[in-house]
């Protein structure tokens, strides 16, 4: 095995990561929608915080290890089409994310406010939290954003 | 370097292999949500309950997929049938996907009951044991993603 296949290995087991936490949240997301306790809100939350370290390893691990290739391998350049159009769309994908894991996060920020005061809040309050239409439209646009890399990967349009 | 150059197939054949790893990406989604759910759950029967369904319902769904796609991909790729070869990489994903399904189908009949059994408070030793199997998994499916793309002669 060269050094090459190794950081392919790298770069093919990030992009698992990333892909099994965004299916991670998608499961959560249908779960927590009617969740609305501070208690079930932090134990989905528990999962949640674990679905954020295995996706900052995706997202940082597929975008190190494929540079690192597309450097390293004479075939490729990272000016080449297919390349840049998956920098693009993990550009998209990573920005959204970030953006739907706030929207999700004000649902624990809630719930450990609600907690510290010793209350339960409002009847819907945290359901609607949990529910967030901005953070599902967000989680969305990187779904497909994360799908189309894997297209892009796969099909290698131009090389 | 020569695994990467042999990334290179026909178009016809991506379909398949998107198929393949797609199935495996979200299998391996599943199995860490259901894992991540049954040990973090402290006793929370909805969280035992929500890790056993992620894997059900999820988790084996995808595997269908996985397994669909892998053997489509190795008969188009010739690496099915008599005679055919099967270099290391192949029989290490061959072997995590069958031996893996045995333990998926194990983690599934043990979580079944144990979520069964939580009704009269009990069962939470079943679905320690699918928290088990689920990580002994998540270690095979990265063995085998390993193997499947840095093709180790």
């Amino acid at each position: 095995m060269s050094f090459d296949d190794w950081i392919l290995a790298l770069h093919v087991l990030s992009a698992f990561a990333l892909v099994g936490a965004v299916t991670l949240f998608w499961i959560l997301i249908v779960a927590m929608r009617n969740v609305d306790t501070v208690a079930e809100t932090f134990a989905f939350g528990r999962v949640a915080k674990l679905g954020n370290v295995v996706v900052i390893a995706g997202v940082v691990g597929t975008v190190i290890f494929g540079l690192w290739l597309a450097i390293s391998i004479d075939d490729y350049a990272v000016w080449d089409g297919w390349i840049l159009g998956a920098l693009v769309l993990w550009a998209i994908g990573a920005g959204t994310g970030m953006w739907a894991g706030t929207a999700y996060g004000k649902a624990l920020t809630r719930a450990e406010e609600l907690q510290a005061s010793g209350q339960q809040g409002e009847p819907g309050e945290l359901r609607a939290l949990n529910r967030s239409p901005a953070g599902l439209r967000m989680h969305i646009v990187s779904s497909i954003a994360v799908v189309l890399i894997l297209i892009d990967m796969i099909w290698k349009p131009g090389a | 370097m020569t695994s990467v150059l042999a990334a290179a197939r026909p178009d016809s054949w991506n379909y398949v292999l998107l198929l393949h790893v797609g199935g495996a990406m979200i299998l391996v989604g599943a199995t860490l949500t259901s894992a991540s759910a049954l040990a973090l759950a402290r006793g929370d029967t909805r969280m035992l309950r929500f890790g056993y369904w992620s894997l059900l319902a999820v988790g084996l769904p995808s595997y269908i997929l996985m397994r669909i796609g892998a053997e489509w991909t190795a008969s188009k790729e010739g690496y099915s049938g008599e005679g055919a070869p099967e270099p290391s990489w192949i029989g290490i994903g061959y072997v995590v996907a069958d031996a893996g399904l045995l333990l998926l189908l194990i983690a599934l009949i043990a979580g079944g009951f144990g979520v069964w059994r939580l009704r009269a408070d009990k069962g939470t030793g079943l679905l320690k044991a699918t928290m088990v199997i689920s990580i002994v998994l998540l270690v095979a499916y990265v063995v085998a993603v390993w193997a499947m793309s840095a093709k180790p002669e």
